[in-house]
């Protein structure tokens, strides 16, 4: 397997994905995210990506690839990299369900996962996936 | 020839097609990928016998979904 990623967040883009998570609800909300790998292992979020759950339900997602395109093309004229995708939970936790695993099909990338099962205190986590297996990579919100 | 391939110049023989870069670049999952070439989607039946060109600039873009 692949060596874990340091994954960092700006409280301020971990604040965007919520009041947008809230937003679609009851849909699940998803998007993608960029930025920088460091040599050290540190995945550094730059700039996350607020997209169209195309399936418009609460129980799954899927992103329009012509939505996804405009999304890399802006990735790199920033010179960032792809970084991977989130999602969120709107009634489970912040785990990867047999769906996700079974639908994480890049390796490279992390898979964010925003729980709003207690509405008052949504969780983020992040997730390498690989060879069918999810492991929780750690994540740490900064100013 | 030289292409850009998910954001990084690199050198590759010339007239490779889509089939073949995706053998080269080790992509994962290849019936999951959607390839574009100069922000054009190629039909997947046509990867085989989609010649890039010099310049061209190609993205391969994963199917990405989930649950919950």
């Amino acid at each position: 397997m692949a060596e874990l990623k340091h994954v960092t967040i700006k409280k301020s883009d971990l604040d965007k994905i919520i009041t947008y998570a809230f937003r679609e609800l009851p849909d699940e909300a998803c998007g993608m995210i960029g930025g920088f790998d460091h040599e050290d292992g540190t995945r550094e979020i730059k700039e996350v990506y607020l997209m169209t759950n195309v399936d418009h339900t609460n129980e799954h997602f899927s992103m329009d690839p012509r939505e996804q395109l405009a999304v890399i093309k802006d990735i790199r004229s920033k010179g960032y990299q792809l970084l991977g995708n989130w999602h969120s939970h709107p009634e489970s936790p912040s785990r990867s369900s047999q769906e996700d695993i079974r639908l994480a099909f890049d390796s490279k990338v992390s898979y964010l996962i925003l729980s709003l099962m207690d509405r008052e205190h949504p969780v983020l986590n992040s997730f390498h996936c690989e060879g069918g297996i999810s492991t929780k990579e750690s994540l740490t919100i900064v100013d | 020839m030289t292409l850009t391939v998910a954001g990084e110049k690199k050198e590759y023989k010339e007239g490779i097609t889509v089939s073949e870069l995706i053998d080269v670049e080790n992509v994962e999952t290849p019936e999951y990928v959607s390839v574009s070439v100069n922000e054009e989607f190629i039909q997947r039946d046509d990867f085989p016998t989609t010649a890039l060109k010099e310049g061209d600039v190609v993205e391969f873009l994963y199917f990405m979904g989930g649950g919950c």
